[in-house]
């Protein structure tokens, strides 16, 4: 009795339930020629991002190998293109495909960068507001209409400013993307905090956390323990739709000219800095970008559309 | 006897067991609920003057209960009686409004969540609906675990192990359940997982809130049969919350019937089966459908329960009592001891009206 007698449990982490959700997810996607597609465009849309240094035919970044003269080339199917720039250059002589790929690498970091800090501070908001409630509740859910109430625009031109103010022009070049990130991070942590907030408010009245709290177990392992598992499908959905968001956000910021520098340009510079060309004839530096962003864009809220239908619970028929 | 098996058996704990102290002793426990949301919102014009108006629900009105070591004190009452609030207040789920909690002597209601944690051990809780009182994302593994690690840091991952499988097995489910999740389960055997994580900190007093009222019927036996096997053989005390009087009958040693927040009777399930005082208690013995029923006899019960924003004045049951009078109207009974083993909270009986 005593002795072990039963077998050893397996660790039973990586376990049939996952691989049961897993299959589910697999199985719709399976049918859902949409989703498979946006899903292909999204990994090539990724890979060139990553591989960018090695696919590009040319540095943009790096001066000795623009040759102004080569400017304003068109692409390749225009009469008057040069063989050695696919999509033709820009107005600095920059070969356009190279800027697309390292622009759309930007763009991308910036979105990812962005959601994640939306994530972290909105989960742990929306936690806390939830399942703390009260006064906790109400100083969070407040704060966070507050600053849903300061359009991405204005945090930016605030924060811009005064990095510009106090720090130079050319500190805010440098630091463009980590501070693009913080920017649209901060602006839109609310929507994770208050889907998080209701996700928990539902969780919390079911009895395994009633349970829990019989046990004794300190309310931050609750809470991250317990309940976050719970509310993690919203999350996911809407983690998806904010990374579309945030290279939005982070192109209308760029072609404002308060994002990405031109030097650096993300898909948003890049379409800005091909605007002042479009009426001399001069349409691809801006065209081209604008449509990579749109395909980039609308593939990740197809994939978004197609998770939010899975996930739903009250579409799950499981 | 190695160590695993023998250790964490309650029956070994080294208190000395005051035989006259109860396990549990509730006095005049009270719980509101508000009804009134936030300060701006109670604030209302009332006569051309602004004035703060606070509704409450009374869930529960000046409890008094004592539950001895060993037995299994069943609490009895219609739907929003209040049984549920009892037993969630005394599982420190709720903060009572007024009156006070004891376990073993020690007032626990007020304690601070860390020095609460002694006693989190020792009471463990049921709940009534097993599918959502599992954690839909942990293993069973990890449900078992986690209530063992918490209490016994210092424990080696095979003496954790050990307990599961012994917890396990003495609730009758088979150790390679382990790896799965809640929802690959149905309901009995979900609730059997509920009482193995009861069980799994070795506790001396459970409070199960209608353990088996959400199982099936065929389920429901087998269910409540381990609960009595598992007080057997674990020694302990139970707080059972429930609605059906042919499980109290079968289960508990001793009855608290509740109406409107409040204890009306407590007796030993024998005496109360047999000799009902309270006039409700009568009412709700007389509503029990039985096979050699020939003559009806039931008592039929005017009008509805109060509302318990307005409590009724004096007794609560007053205005459906067919003996009430004056007195009842205007006095608050209190539960008066009998020499059958039984308390009554009824002026008829202690004035000897009621037979």
């Amino acid at each position: 009795m005593t002795t072990q007698t039963s077998p050893v449990q397996a660790p039973p982490l990586p376990s049939r339930w996952e691989r049961l959700r897993d299959s589910y997810l697999l199985y719709s996607f399976k049918r859902d020629p949409i989703a498979q597609v946006s899903l292909l465009v999204f990994i090539v849309f990724v890979a060139c991002a990553v591989l960018a240094p090695w696919l590009a035919p040319m540095n943009p970044y790096d001066l000795a190998q623009i040759d102004i003269l080569a400017s304003e080339l068109p692409p390749f199917w225009i009469d008057g293109s040069d063989p050695a720039y696919v999509m033709g250059t820009d107005a600095q002589g920059r070969d356009l495909l190279s800027t697309i790929l390292y622009g759309a690498r930007v763009s991308l970091i910036i979105g990812f960068g962005a959601v994640a800090l939306q994530a972290l501070l909105g989960v742990v908001f929306g936690l806390l507001a939830g399942y703390l409630g009260g006064r906790i509740d109400a100083f969070l859910m407040r704060l966070a209409d507050i600053q849903l109430s300061f359009s991405t625009l204005m945090v930016a031109i605030v924060v811009g400013a005064l990095v510009k103010a106090i720090f130079g022009g050319a500190t805010f070049s440098t630091y463009a993307v980590p501070l693009l990130v913080l920017i649209i991070g901060l602006a839109e942590w609310p929507q994770y905090a208050r889907t998080v907030r209701a996700s928990v408010l539902a969780e919390k009245g079911k009895e395994y956390v009633d349970a829990a709290r019989t046990m004794g177990l300190p309310s931050r392992r609750i809470m991250f323990r317990h309940i976050l598992p719970n509310t993690l499908s919203p999350i996911f959905v809407i983690s998806t739709v904010q990374v579309a968001n945030a290279i939005i956000s982070e192109a209308a910021l760029s072609f404002l000219g308060l994002g990405m520098p031109e030097t650096h340009p993300s898909l948003g510079s890049l379409i800005k800095s091909g605007f002042d060309y479009i009426q001399s004839g001069s349409w691809w530096i801006t065209l081209i970008p604008g449509a990579v962003l749109v395909v980039l864009v609308l593939v990740i809220n197809l994939l978004g559309d197609w998770l939010r239908d899975v996930l739903n619970p009250r579409l799950y028929k499981g | 006897m190695t160590d695993t098996l023998s250790s964490p058996r309650p029956e070994a704990s080294n208190s000395p067991a005051d035989s006259g102290q109860p396990l549990l002793e509730i006095r005049g426990l009270e719980k509101r609920f508000s009804l009134s949301g936030d300060f701006l919102e109670q604030l209302k014009f009332k006569g051309g003057k602004l004035v703060r108006e606070q509704e409450h629900v009374h869930a529960i009105n000046g409890v008094d209960l004592e539950i001895q070591r060993g037995e299994a004190l069943c609490v009895v009452g219609e739907s929003g009686c209040g049984k549920s609030t009892v037993a969630r207040t005394v599982m420190g789920l709720l903060h009572p409004s007024a009156g006070e909690i004891r376990y073993a002597g020690e007032r626990i209601d007020d304690l601070t969540t860390q020095a609460l944690m002694p006693y989190r051990r020792r009471m463990q809780m049921i709940f009534q609906n097993p599918y959502a009182s599992l954690n839909p994302r942990m293993t069973i593994q990890q449900t078992l675990e986690e209530p063992i690690r918490l209490h016994h840091p210092d424990w080696s991952r095979q003496r954790v192990r050990d307990q599961v499988d012994e917890v396990m097995e003495s609730v009758g489910i088979a150790a390679d359940w382990g790896k799965r999740y809640g929802h690959e389960f149905s309901g009995g055997q979900r609730q059997r997982i509920a009482i193995a994580r009861a069980l799994a900190v070795d506790p001396e007093f459970i409070v199960a809130d209608e353990p088996i009222s959400a199982l099936d019927v065929s389920i429901q036996a087998q269910v409540l049969n381990l609960l009595m096997d598992a007080r057997r053989d674990r020694n302990l005390t139970y707080l059972f919350i429930t609605h059906d009087l042919a499980v109290v009958e079968h289960f508990g040693t001793r009855v608290a019937v509740m109406y409107l927040g409040r204890v009306c009777e407590v007796a030993p399930t024998a005496t109360l089966f047999a000799t009902p005082r309270h006039p409700y208690t009568q009412a709700l013995m007389s509503a029990i459908p039985r096979l050699e029923d020939e003559r009806p006899q039931h008592i039929r019960l005017e009008g509805e329960v109060p509302t318990p924003v307005h409590l009724p004045s004096g007794c609560v049951f007053h205005a459906r009592c067919p003996h009430a009078n004056a007195r009842c109207r205007e006095e608050v009974p209190r539960l008066i001891a009998r020499d059958d083993g039984s308390q009554v909270a009824c002026h008829g009986v202690e004035e000897g009206r009621i037979d």
